[in-house]
């Protein structure tokens, strides 16, 4: 969380101190040492990523209640999403946890050039996830499947003129029940776009950091930004899990 | 009050050291880019003492409204626009990061022994998303205001109202961000950055009660923050989710609601508890009775506080087997809070008590909290909830709570602390006179407020009965008083910065490490880093330390 070297009011006094010559210039003024910093930064994160639990909670407990109540229009929903897309997604994510966790490890053993590679990979594979996603929701939008917006119900009122619905053999919904889909796909829209939104800070943080490594900032043995963004990512991947099994697989075959 | 604690040094000889916190960098930039969090302290006291007056202002008007039956002073739609500003005003802008932002802010690392928070950065950014939250704020009230009453209930904020909602919204979420980062840096503080010696048990009450009022941020704050994100979606596309017509639930806004908000009174009163802790303790000269009780009593407050938001919802269609359950929870509350009021009445008992400002609010803290908290308990029982509840009685349950516990707590704080801050001395008899000001005019405010609640007066509304009116003059009445007793420190506390005795390191003789440097204190906060070799509140080792000093000088 905090890369740069001491900036703050202190570093001025502390450069006639004999003690701080010792200490690496990533050193922040107010621990005592190293350690303690990374100890405490990592620690940061850790509570951090707790809030966005949290976060994420308000909107898993909506799509409990309300998959509850609406059995029914949830499963016809998800046949709506193409699993295909979605397994795909899931493989690039894990994939890039895969050249983040490289990348921590190049920049422990600090490798400079092998750093900039990971990193550079983790970049191109998130904005792979954000392409494939953007391919799913221009369906959802051919198929007006956006809540709030012209949303139609005639894939559910009448399924065996929807591709999708008809490879599943969905039996036509009551309209009642038809127009709850409408809650479904307002929750695959807010959970799917608030983790992609996480995805685009993780991207532009990504970016700074690919055009800060390549100076060597952090292959001089300060590794806690990487650890830390690297701790965000997975964070960042864990939830797309639980979307996916939650979105895309858990109706599958009813 | 012949006997005093307070021991000044020579003031004809002494002089506030030249080189401290406030005077190591001069210019506005050096106070907006600081990572010190002794300055980040006094820029969240400056702007939070300026919400309190608009708030302030506002409470004003809805008591001088309400001073007749008829609603004459301004339109009724007028009317709900100023309360609901009080409203968000005094909750997001003053009362959640009151203690922690300023005193704790301050505090907590010079309680430790530690130079600053573990994250400067994110202190100050907290700070930056508080004047922006703030920002908008004004912005909606010059806007026209919003007027959905603080709790933004659903449907009425998402479908019935023309005002101000998305950027009071904004506003709440991005205050809550700011409420985040400081919770989360303290508990990283409180973890990671305690000096040697230091151990839990070793620290002062009110860094765990800061401990447990920063897990709530932590853990409720993003909820509100998703539930205000799902409010302004519903709002401005019709998502559904809180809309009965599209199978959506308004009940699941106010449980998304209330999950941060009935814990969110925890994160206003705990860091109030912690001070009270301390002044307690230092005016009577004595160990803060059942230390380890009361640590883990403001643990106990923040776990249960997690689970009693339904209570708050009884009278709005929630099961009866969820109000039995939240009910009993409810109540549960109460023993920590209690095992906190008596511990404290028995660190009074056979001290060396002495009636110093910051006592005096102290004591004025524990008798209105009681209150507060005990008609807290009427509240949480489900019959007499459902007579009670909507009505002044609610109203004046929270204000005993939060302005007689809180405002009090904090006012006990400032004045205790201003020694350290500003190395100068508040002026003792009219500060005296201030705290005995503002509890006379709480409870001719507030008291009323109960008998009005009693007899079914319902809150929120601009004309009343005529029956109602005499004690709504009380209450009004009060208020000036009250009003008068919230502007006196401000004048005095201004007076002080250059008028006011020099305080020297220590004129409480109080036992905290903070006490043990000199005031205002430097940048690093010590000149090396302490090391704690005795327990919280142990005045025999001030002591010791005293007559070693005098010894060496000598």
């Amino acid at each position: 969380m905090s890369d740069s070297p001491a900036v703050t009011h202190g570093a001025v006094a502390e450069a006639g101190d004999p003690h701080h010559g010792e200490h690496p210039s990533y050193q922040r003024h107010h621990f005592e040492t190293v350690g303690q910093q990374a100890d405490a930064t990592n620690f940061a994160m850790w509570l951090f990523l707790l809030t966005e639990v949290m976060f994420f909670g308000g909107l898993f407990t909506a799509y409990l209640i309300y998959r509850n109540w609406y059995y029914p229009a949830f499963v016809v929903s998800s046949h709506q999403l193409d699993v295909r897309w979605g397994t795909l997604n899931t493989l690039v994510l894990i994939l890039s946890s895969f050249t983040m966790a490289m990348g921590v490890w190049c920049s422990e053993t600090r490798r400079k050039n092998g750093l900039t590679i990971c990193l550079s990979l983790t970049f191109i594979l998130g904005m792979c996830f954000l392409g494939i996603k953007t391919i799913e929701y221009h369906e959802k939008w051919e198929k007006h499947h956006i809540p709030g917006l012209h949303y139609s119900i005639q894939s559910f009122l009448d399924p065996a003129h929807d591709e999708s619905a008809s490879q599943y053999g969905d039996k036509p919904l009551a309209l009642d029940m038809a127009r709850h889909t409408e809650l479904y796909f307002f929750l695959y829209f807010a959970m799917t776009g608030m983790h992609a939104l996480h995805m685009i800070i993780g991207i532009a943080i990504l970016g700074y950091m690919i055009f800060r490594a390549r100076s060597g900032a952090y292959t001089n043995g300060h590794v806690t930004f990487v650890e830390n963004f690297g701790l965000y990512w997975h964070f960042v991947d864990i939830v797309w899990i639980y979307l996916f099994a939650l979105l895309y697989l858990i109706s599958r075959h009813q | 009050m012949s006997s005093t604690i307070i021991s000044l040094p020579d003031q004809s000889t002494a002089r506030v050291p030249k080189v401290n916190f406030l005077t190591k960098e001069n210019g506005l930039l050096s106070w907006l880019l600081t990572g010190d969090h002794k300055r980040i302290a006094i820029l969240y006291l400056i702007s939070i003492t300026f919400f309190f007056f608009i708030g302030g202002a506002l409470a004003g008007l809805i008591r001088l409204e309400l001073l007749t039956p008829q609603s004459d002073l301004m339109a009724t739609d007028t009317y709900n626009k100023v309360f609901t500003m009080h409203g968000v005003v005094m909750i997001f802008l003053f009362l959640v990061p009151s203690v922690p932002a300023t005193l704790g802010n301050f505090f907590i690392p010079m309680m430790i022994g530690a130079k600053d928070l573990a994250l400067p950065k994110i202190n100050l950014l907290s700070w930056y998303l508080y004047v922006v939250g703030g920002i908008l704020v004004i912005y909606t009230m010059a806007a026209g205001g919003v007027d959905t009453g603080w709790t933004f209930t659903t449907p009425l904020s998402t479908h019935y109202i023309n005002t101000n909602v998305m950027s009071t919204g904004m506003a709440v979420f991005i205050a809550g961000f700011s409420s985040i980062f400081t919770g989360l840096n303290f508990i990283v503080t409180l973890h990671k950055m305690r000096c040697p010696g230091m151990t839990w048990f070793r620290l002062p009450l009110f860094c765990w009660a800061h401990y447990a009022a920063s897990i709530l941020m932590v853990l409720g704050t993003p909820v509100l923050a998703i539930a205000v994100v799902l409010l302004a979606l519903e709002r401005t596309v019709g998502i559904g989710v809180f809309d009965p017509t599209k199978g959506g639930d308004p009940l699941l806004f106010q449980h998304l609601f209330w999950f941060y908000s009935h814990p969110a009174v925890y994160i206003m009163i705990l860091p109030g508890m912690g001070v009270i802790s301390e002044t307690i303790s230092t005016f009577s000269r004595k160990r803060v009775f059942g230390y380890t009780a009361v640590a883990f009593s403001s643990v106990a407050i923040a776990v249960f506080g997690f689970f009693v938001w339904a209570h708050h919802m009884f009278i709005m269609g929630i099961s009866n087997y969820a109000v039995l359950v939240f009910s009993l929870l409810t109540m549960l509350v109460a023993v920590p809070s209690a095992i906190k009021i008596f511990n404290w009445t028995f660190t009074l008992y056979k001290g060396s008590i002495t009636f110093e400002t910051p006592m005096l609010y102290s004591f004025g803290f524990m008798g209105l909290f009681t209150i507060g908290g005990l008609t807290g308990v009427f509240l949480g029982t489900a019959g007499t909830d459902i007579h009670l509840t909507e009505t002044y009685f609610i109203v004046a349950h929270f204000h005993f709570v939060m302005v007689g516990g809180m405002l009090m707590a904090f006012l006990a704080g400032i004045h205790f602390w201003w020694p350290k801050m500003t190395g100068r001395m508040y002026p003792e008899k009219i500060s005296q006179l201030a705290a005995v000001v503002t509890f006379i005019g709480f409870n001719f405010t507030f008291f009323p407020q109960f008998i009005l609640g009693m007899l079914g007066m319902p809150r929120r509304y601009a004309a009343y009965p005529q029956e109602f009116q005499v004690l709504n003059v009380f209450s009004t009445a009060g208020a000036t008083i009250l009003g008068v007793g919230y502007l006196l420190p401000v004048l005095y506390l201004t007076w002080s910065l250059k008028y006011g005795a020099i305080a020297g390191n220590n004129p409480w003789q109080a036992t905290g490490l903070e006490w043990q440097t000199q005031s205002p204190p430097l940048t690093e906060n010590f000149l090396v880093t302490p090391i704690m070799d005795h327990e919280a509140y142990d005045y025999e080792w001030l002591e010791q330390q005293q007559a070693k000093e005098v010894a060496s000088v000598g």
